[in-house]
């Protein structure tokens, strides 16, 4: 059976564990002298982004080269999409030249799923319209992990835009499946139209919610969507909902500052932020190649173990 | 002798049920009673003999979206579930907004398998913008004016065409959706849509336009009618409306008796409709409204679109299923609905308010058209979106099993359907 991720919850709490353990093994390789290793030599894998994504497109890019896969660009912009061709039509183009994975970002909700019913390849999300990304929870759940231990009991304010954000649709699932308790933070023109099933609390106290944080995580604020009256303007956004520098000097020592990127510096996170010490922004960076490849290996493996620094240098 | 007897049924009309055979000659019911004999029998036995069914606001594909469906297509398709009259929506391409494009799509659905009617467009184009030529499309003999998906947005032009409407003595037929609560919104808004990342609308899109159309209604005095009202809150509005004696109609699809939200879960876009599934509470107050005669027909709502425009992401496809085919089926199976009530939903109901009621609905009676369905409510038949005779395949309820099927199906005195297979 061909083996998917569309939806964070697809792997479950002992699948999410299972690929954050498999990143400290990668975390290892990425710290070789040649970090590469051949768990996916003779795997073709595709990109295919409807949407431009470019700091996840090179994310994916880097990892699935450490493990020695090929890779090829559907330019979306460029090609027959452009030129009205189906979805079904792409998929099926792309399928037909023996692909094993397409890694799929699309600014429609459930495009990923549909894909699935007219491939054989493994379909990885890359971020689905408001729906899920559900790689960017794996990097963020191994970034607190790496800073703060097990999320078993944190306690995560996630702010801002939850509405538009597939990032929180697969953060909240990710962390409490882990065992954290998260809170929303965010005006109710920001948040989806019901909160029914999802497990999390909601305030509109950012500093009551800062005070209670060990991640205070912000998402972008869509600067596009001002149009649409979702808050008065960005002052009051910022001083209601901002990570301010006031507020960040007021969190905990060990509070962690997280942002997915791309940053509105001064919007929802004051200037000077991003640069204090336990802001992680950059290692999410980082920690998105590891747990990108341990998807891609979850997915494309043989299930080998995998060849030892020594092993590698002898077959270069 | 007669031409046609149907032999050994159970006739049921807006008079109720009785048994008897029923004898047509030269397009009209000539005799009903015992033991009547004549040159073609057609078996009924076990069926239900009732007036053929009538559809309002079907889109037919035609004219302008021949490669999805035809008169000469849907009509057939229409026949094997036992309708023998559908009332087009106007919103085929051109859409039909004067007296011209009416003698087009009656000229074009003379000789199909139904009696072809078709409703008039409200405003120009059914753009919303400025009134159509209604007087000249009623002395065609229209009754029924709507602008399809989108309600008349402008509260104004509303007004105006509600009084016009009224000194012509025509109804118009709304669906209800306010477009600035609506826009961008493919699913009910609601906790599904919340889970599944897809834009929602709200069920108080519908619900506002509903209101301020009764309020309308009542200053004009014009005729109103709903068309496939889909929340629980349309339905207290418009039973409220009626228990003050005003005179408002309202349809409901077959499809919103049956399905909700939840379909959306898989994002296969054949769930897509307009309005858009909704909950199990609705799905609750729109059946007991049919039971309870606040709604006046249950409707197909047939919209065929060709197989690749649904090939596509949920938030880009077109909105709408077939259903001409399956209606009266989904009905029968899912809704339980008794075989006079059925009538009345189906035909008595519809043919009233398409102004149709002198060839439709009413008795089975001698002098009367013969407009007839026989329908077999125990034949079990599996459905397949390749195997129906429409042109398109966007039918929601593929691989479902339904119960109810029409035996037979006569249009003034021809045989359109007989022992399940089409004779045009």
């Amino acid at each position: 059976m061909t083996s998917h991720l569309i939806s964070i919850r697809d792997l479950g709490t002992a699948g999410i564990e299972r690929i954050l353990g498999l990143s400290d093994h990668f975390l290892e390789v990425s710290s070789r002298r040649i970090p590469k290793v051949p768990a996916l030599r003779g795997k073709t894998i595709a990109w295919l982004f409807w949407e431009d994504s470019t700091r996840t497109r090179l994310s994916f890019e880097t990892a699935a080269k450490r493990l020695s896969a090929d890779t090829l660009n559907f330019s979306v912009s460029s090609s027959s999409v452009k030129k009205g061709e189906s979805l079904r039509d792409t998929v099926e183009t792309i399928s037909a030249m023996g692909i094993d994975a397409i890694v799929v970002r699309h600014g429609s909700s459930g495009t990923p799923h549909q894909i699935t019913q007219w491939t054989d390849a493994s379909i990885v999300n890359a971020g689905d319209g408001w729906h899920e990304h559900p790689t960017q929870a794996l990097l963020d759940s191994y970034t607190i992990t790496r800073e703060l231990g097990p999320l078993a009991g944190r306690r995560i304010a996630l702010v801002g835009d939850i509405k538009h954000s597939r990032v929180a649709r697969s953060n909240v699932w990710a962390f409490t499946m882990l065992g954290a308790s998260v809170t929303l933070v965010a005006p109710a023109t920001l948040l989806p139209p019901s909160l029914e099933g999802w497990p999390v609390e909601v305030t509109e106290d950012m500093d009551a919610a800062c005070a209670d944080a060990d991640v205070v995580y912000l998402l972008r604020m869509q600067l596009e969507r001002q149009h649409e009256a979702l808050v008065p303007d960005l002052r009051e956004y910022t001083a209601r909902f901002g990570l301010t520098s006031a507020r960040a000097r007021a969190l905990g020592d060990d509070t962690l500052i997280m942002h997915p990127g791309p940053m509105n510096r001064g919007v929802e996170i004051a200037a000077d932020v991003p640069d204090l010490p336990r802001a992680v922004v950059t290692n999410q960076v980082a920690n998105g190649v590891v747990t990108r490849m341990a998807v891609l290996y979850e997915l494309l493996g043989s299930g080998a173990d995998l060849p030892t620094d020594a092993e590698v240098e002898a077959s270069v | 002798m007669s031409e046609i007897v149907i032999k050994g049924g159970t006739l049921v009309d807006r008079s109720g049920e009785r048994r008897g055979d029923l004898a047509i000659e030269a397009g009209r019911i000539v005799a009903v009673g015992d033991d009547l004999s004549g040159s073609t029998v057609l078996d009924a036995d076990g069926c239900i003999v009732t007036p053929g069914l009538v559809d309002l606001f079907p889109a037919l594909g035609q004219p302008g979206h021949e490669e999805s469906e035809t008169l000469e297509t849907a009509a057939r398709s229409a026949a094997l579930a036992g309708y023998t009259a559908l009332v087009a929506a106007p919103t085929s391409s051109p859409v039909v907004d004067n007296a011209s494009m009416v003698r087009d799509v009656l000229a074009l659905g003379a000789s199909t398998a139904c009696d072809v009617h078709v409703a008039g467009a409200i405003t120009v184009g059914a753009a919303g913008e400025r009134l159509a030529p209604v007087g000249e499309m009623a002395a065609l003999g229209v009754r029924l004016f709507t602008d399809g998906d989108s309600g008349v947005q402008d509260d104004r032009l509303m007004r105006r065409a509600m009084e016009y409407a009224a000194g012509l003595g025509v109804t118009l037929a709304q669906h209800c959706e306010n477009a600035a609560l609506s826009e961008g919104g493919h699913m009910h808004e609601g906790a599904r849509s919340a889970m599944l990342g897809v834009p929602g609308v709200p069920a108080e899109a519908e619900e506002l336009m509903v209101m301020r159309d009764v309020t309308l209604a009542r200053l004009t005095g014009c005729r109103v009618h709903f068309r496939r009202l889909s929340t629980a809150g349309s339905i207290g509005i418009v039973r409220a409306a009626r228990g003050s004696g005003m005179a408002i109609t309202a349809d409901v699809t077959a499809h919103h008796l049956v399905l909700t939200d939840e379909r959306c879960e898989t994002y296969d876009p054949v769930y897509k409709v307009t309005p858009p599934l909704r909950t199990d509470d609705d799905v609750a107050a729109l059946r007991a409204a049919v039971a309870d005669g606040v709604v006046d027909a249950v409707v197909s709502d047939h919209c065929p679109h060709e197989l690749h425009q649904k090939e596509c992401p949920f938030d880009q496809a077109p909105p709408g299923v077939v259903g001409l085919e399956t209606a009266p089926s989904v009905l029968l199976t899912e809704v339980g609905l008794a075989p006079t009530a059925l009538v009345q939903q189906l035909s008595v109901g519809p043919a009233a308010l398409a102004g149709l009621a002198d060839t439709h609905g009413g008795t089975l009676e001698p002098g009367r058209p013969a407009n007839i369905a026989v329908l077999d409510p125990t034949q079990t038949w599996l459905v397949d979106p390749a195997s129906l005779a429409s042109r398109s395949r966007n039918c929601p309820f593929d691989g479902w099993s339904l119960r109810g099927k029409a035996r037979h199906t006569i249009n003034n005195g021809e045989p359109t359907v007989i022992d399940g297979e089409a004779q045009r």
